[in-house]
This record gives structure tokens, C-alpha cells and sequence, in this order.
């Protein structure tokens, strides 16, 4: 089998400080991977290399067969990848429903054509936040949202670009059990349609009970990956990241 | 509320000019053309700066150095006109003569092209920098082109430049007042850089003006080419204020780079959509009339010297109580009359 993305040897360093150290990672479609790690490890880093928000200096990243180096972080979002933020980062001027919106007109149309018209962009955002089940507020503006609303609207707008590869940067962190839960649910739905995702976490319960494989990064090294019941007894995650 | 079409739109911009024409025209007061064209040449400022400034995000403080660059490209034109025979064979004169001088029009044009250009190269060159370091980058633009224009010998330098403006202009067999012609042309300038900007506001284009106001961060993770929406708004907030620029010569009659780099224009084109409101077309229009006007008013009753200070004061007292603008202030009267 063919992986989906193909991230090969790459290494990021900003000035002295090396982030990433040669990370090679491979996720098969449909895979649900949890990457986990310390503070500072580089996971975000990581991320944002993925994604072209930041451009590796070696190596490289191949995602459905094309290399994507040098590509802009749009051109990588019309060919598949989505993102949600850590820190959740609306459009603080639009309304939820237009939130949506942006990523349909600039990333489904571009990659199928125009959608036929303003009355199936409207279904489509509605469609969408009924998914989350925001569909109430579609006319609220984001400073209305809670919390974890907030989350689900980060993962609704990364959803609303149709992507193959969702990535969910810590959208779980500071969020209550049940809240918590609510997430998961969700992710576990995206999952079900084909969707691959990587979830990046350190609420533990919820990336065992999310993944089917587990990466673990410290200082910028992959130190561990496989079986996420067998990453975490793994006697070097425990000494480096989950502790005794 | 319903939405217009453009054509509609553009329609009824045109014929509430047309009126204000015919007022003044049938009352023979030249005074009102002239003040009518100084607002409205502060609408299509405004209108322009807001493309960039408002929709975008990005403070230009440079627009004086695009509507100077408007004007002076005019200013060279014609000096060139003046030239043909000194510099070109007989044959080649000839048919340059038959060409120039250009009119108005064509000017504007060359105007928006050269300012246009500019405005692309500034986007360019400053792409990496937003917030404060775009808005001093600006100014230093403005400075450096300032003094390009003061070492330009051809058009005038820092001597400035005579343009000798004719009474009258023969069209079709109809003698028309020359003012009123500049006053008719910036009337249609107007009516362009509104509908266009209404046009980008409710299209796809708006709506990634907006992500990179907003975050262009997570613009591009939706999906949206910044840098290229960035230049788009550049070029066509430069194009705009370059067209503005281009009459100004045969309007004011003597052009020099003190008065076309003139700090109003900076501050004017700034003021407007801020106390207007700047996510939206009319807020740069509400303020242009009403600054405008104000500062029409004090010229004749005060002194042209306290037109800044109108400037200043209002903008001040914006800032405190109408933080988003007139329209942003209606439209919080009417969502909280809705809730």
C-alpha cells in the first residue's frame, strides 16, 4: 500500500535551535495517527512543515504522490491537507456561516469548479455546522462561541475545505471531560467517512482511545512509533515524555 | 434590505451627479464645481486607500505619492507634447502631433497605469511587512518618490509646472465650460471607484480581503493566495488614487510637488474611511462628503489653514466615540434594536 503523505528526512532549525532533527513519518489513508510529545518537541513545527506555513530546510514532504516543497500553504490546502489551529483563529469580522464559506470558495472551487450557486454554498455551510452542531449560530459572530464551540467551528472551517488529510493541532487542550468527549466524537465521525487524521495531544486518554498508531517526538527526533499500547511502554517514551 | 444590481447601482450614482450638474449649471456657479470636484476627488481617495486599508487591512500613508504620481504622469505628458519638435524628425512630429495633446481620459489611464504599477511594485517589496512597518514603508515610498519629482527637471523639479487650462472645450459642436468638463469626468471617476468597490465586496475577492484583514494565517490554511489578493489590492488602490491624480494639473493650473504630495491628500484619504467607516463602500463616501464639505466650508467662512485641523479634531472625536465609524455605528443601533 501506498502512504498518503510521506514526510522524508526533513529538518527545520531557527537560528542555533535545531526543532526538527531528520523526522520521517508515513500515514496510510484512512489512518487515524496520534503524535504525541513534550512541550517544545516539535510537533507543531512539524505541522506548520506539513502544511507550508514553514518550509523545511532538507528533506521532503510527498503527500498523494506529489512533492509539496516550496508549495505556498494555499496551494498545499487546494491539494488536500487541512489544518485546525491550536489556538483556535476564526475570522473575528464574519459570521460563523461565512467562517465556512472561505475555505468553498477558495479551495473547493478551485480544485472542482464553481459551485452551482449561493443557494448550495448556503446548504453546504449550514451542512457543515449541523455536522458540529453549530448550525443554530450560523449568523453569530465568532466572540459569541464558548470554548469548545470554538474548537468545533477550527475543525468545522478545516472540514469545509474537503480535505484528505486532517491534521487537529491540540483542539482538545483546556477543554472539560465531557467536552472532551464531544471532540473525539466528532473526529471518530470524520474518521468514518475516509477521512486520514493526525491528532496531536497530550490528553492521553483521549489520543488511546482516538489512535491506531502512536508517533512520539522529543527534541525534534522521533524517539518511537507503533502500536500505540506498545509506544507507551516503550521504556524510552516513558523516561522522556509520559514519566515513571 | 435588497441588494441593487451594479448596473442599477451605477445608474442612480450617475444621475444624483447629474443633478448636482444641473443645479449648479443652472445657477452659473463655477464655485460649486470647483468645491464639488475637490469632494469628489476625495471619493475616489478614499474609496481607493479603503480597498487596501479597509478591506485588507493594510494603513497606506502613501497616498499622496499615488495621486501625485497621477498628476505628475499628466504633467509629463504634456510637457512632451510641448517637445515633439525639438526632439523628433518632421515625419515622426507630424504624426505625434496628431496624436497629442492627449485628452483627459487618456491621461487618467496613462495615470492608474503608472500608479498602478507603483503600487503593485510596493506590494512587492513590502510583503513581508504588516501593521506599523507597511505603514512607515509607505511613507518612506512617498518621501522617495517626492524627491525623484523635486530632481526631475523635465516636469518642472521643484519650480513646479504651469499647465495653461483652455475656457472652454469644443465637443461634437457643443462649446462646454472646461470645469464643468473635469467636474463631469471626476462625477464618472466616482461612480467607477464606488461601483467597483461595492463590486469586490460582495465577491469572492471581498471575502479574502477580509481572511487577510482578519488572520492571513489561517487564510491560507482555508485555502487563500494572500500574496496574490495583496497585490491585486495594491494595484488597484495605487490605480485608483494615480487616477484621481491625473486632472488635477488642469484643475489647479499649477502643479508643484509640495502641493500634489501635500500632506491633506495622506491624511484625507485616511481620515475618510475611518470616520465614515471602512468595511464598507459608503463609509468612505459618507466621509468624503462629509469632511469634504466641512472643510469646503471652512476654507471660504475661516481659513484654508484650519482645514487639517478640522481633519484632526474629528478624527479624534471618531476615534472616541465611533470607534468603527458612522456605519459601523448605524449598523450597532440597528443589531441591537433586532436582539
Amino acid at each position: 500500500m501506498t502512504a498518503l503523505l510521506h514526510v522524508d528526512n526533513i529538518s527545520k532549525r531557527f537560528g542555533g535551535f535545531v526543532a526538527l532533527d531528520g523526522i520521517d513519518l508515513e500515514v496510510e489513508p484512512g489512518e487515524r495517527l496520534g503524535l504525541i510529545g513534550p512541550n517544545g518537541s516539535g510537533k507543531s513545527t512539524l505541522v506548520n512543515c506539513i502544511c507550508g506555513t514553514l518550509q523545511n530546510e532538507s528533506g521532503s514532504v510527498r503527500f498523494d504522490g506529489n512533492v509539496m516543497d516550496g508549495l505556498a500553504a494555499h496551494e498545499r490546502t487546494h491539494r488536500g491537507v487541512a489544518r485546525s489551529f491550536q489556538l483556535p483563529r476564526p475570522f473575528h469580522s464574519m459570521t460563523l456561516a461565512d467562517n465556512l464559506r472561505i475555505p468553498l470558495l477558495y479551495t473547493v472551487h478551485a480544485r472542482v469548479g464553481p459551485l452551482r450557486s449561493a443557494g448550495d454554498l448556503d446548504a453546504r455551510c449550514h451542512d457543515l455546522l449541523e455536522m458540529v452542531g453549530l448550525a443554530k449560530k450560523a449568523k453569530r459572530m465568532p466572540r459569541d462561541l464558548t470554548q469548545v464551540e470554538m474548537r468545533k467551528l477550527e475543525l468545522a472551517r478545516a472540514m469545509a475545505a474537503e480535505p484528505k488529510l486532517l491534521i487537529a493541532d491540540e483542539s482538545m487542550a483546556g477543554l472539560s471531560h465531557s467536552e472532551i468527549d464531544d471532540i473525539l466524537t466528532l473526529l471518530v465521525r470524520l474518521s468514518e467517512r475516509g477521512i486520514t487524521i493526525i491528532l496531536i495531544e497530550h490528553i492521553m486518554s483521549a489520543v488511546m482511545s482516538f489512535s491506531q498508531r502512536l508517533a512520539v517526538l522529543v527534541s525534534g527526533k522521533k524517539i518511537a512509533d507503533g502500536k500505540p499500547e506498545d509506544v507507551v511502554r516503550d521504556p524510552e517514551v516513558v523516561r522522556a515524555y509520559l514519566g515513571q | 434590505m435588497k441588494a441593487m444590481s451594479t448596473a442599477k447601482f451605477s445608474l442612480t450614482a450617475v444621475a444624483t451627479g447629474a443633478l448636482v450638474m444641473a443645479f449648479a449649471h443652472w445657477f452659473h456657479v463655477d464655485y460649486l464645481f470647483f468645491a464639488s470636484y475637490t469632494i469628489l476627488q476625495f471619493i475616489v481617495l478614499a474609496t481607493a486607500w479603503n480597498i487596501l486599508g479597509g478591506y485588507c487591512g493594510y494603513v497606506n500613508f502613501g497616498s499622496a505619492a499615488f495621486f501625485a504620481l497621477g498628476a505628475y504622469s499628466s504633467v509629463a505628458l504634456i510637457k512632451f507634447d510641448a517637445e515633439i519638435d525639438a526632439w523628433f524628425p518632421e515625419g515622426a512630429a507630424n504624426v505625434l502631433h496628431h496624436i497629442f495633446p492627449l485628452p483627459i481620459p487618456v491621461l487618467i489611464l496613462f495615470g492608474a497605469l503608472v500608479s498602478g504599477v507603483v503600487g503593485f511594485g510596493m506590494g512587492y517589496l513590502t510583503l513581508r511587512l504588516r501593521g506599523s512597518f507597511f505603514a512607515i514603508a509607505t511613507l518612506a515610498m512617498a518621501v522617495v518618490l517626492q524627491t525623484l519629482i523635486v530632481n526631475w527637471d523635465f516636469v518642472g523639479g521643484s519650480r513646479g509646472a504651469y499647465i495653461i487650462r483652455p475656457d472652454n472645450l469644443e465637443f461634437a459642436g457643443i462649446e462646454i465650460n472646461y470645469i464643468e468638463y473635469l467636474f463631469a469626468l471626476m462625477l464618472l471617476l466616482a461612480v467607477i471607484a464606488l461601483a467597483t468597490a461595492r463590486v469586490i465586496e460582495r465577491s469572492q475577492l471581498g471575502f479574502g480581503f477580509a481572511t487577510i484583514r482578519d488572520d492571513e494565517l489561517a487564510a491560507e490554511a482555508c485555502g487563500v493566495p494572500t500574496l496574490r489578493l495583496k497585490l491585486i489590492a495594491t494595484t488597484l488602490s495605487g490605480a485608483f488614487m494615480g487616477m484621481a491624480g491625473a486632472p488635477f494639473p488642469y484643475y489647479i493650473g499649477y502643479l508643484q510637488p509640495a502641493s500634489a504630495f501635500g500632506l491633506e491628500y495622506a491624511v484625507n484619504s485616511i481620515a475618510m474611511p475611518m470616520i465614515g467607516g471602512t468595511t464598507s463602500w459608503v463609509g468612505p463616501l459618507v466621509g468624503a462628503i462629509l469632511l469634504g464639505s466641512a472643510q469646503q466650508y471652512a476654507t471660504v467662512t475661516i481659513s484654508s489653514a484650519v482645514n487639517l485641523l478640522i481633519v484632526g479634531l474629528m478624527l479624534v472625536a471618531f476615534v472616541i466615540i465611533a470607534p468603527n465609524g458612522l456605519i459601523g455605528l448605524v449598523q450597532e443601533r440597528l443589531r441591537r434594536k433586532q436582539s
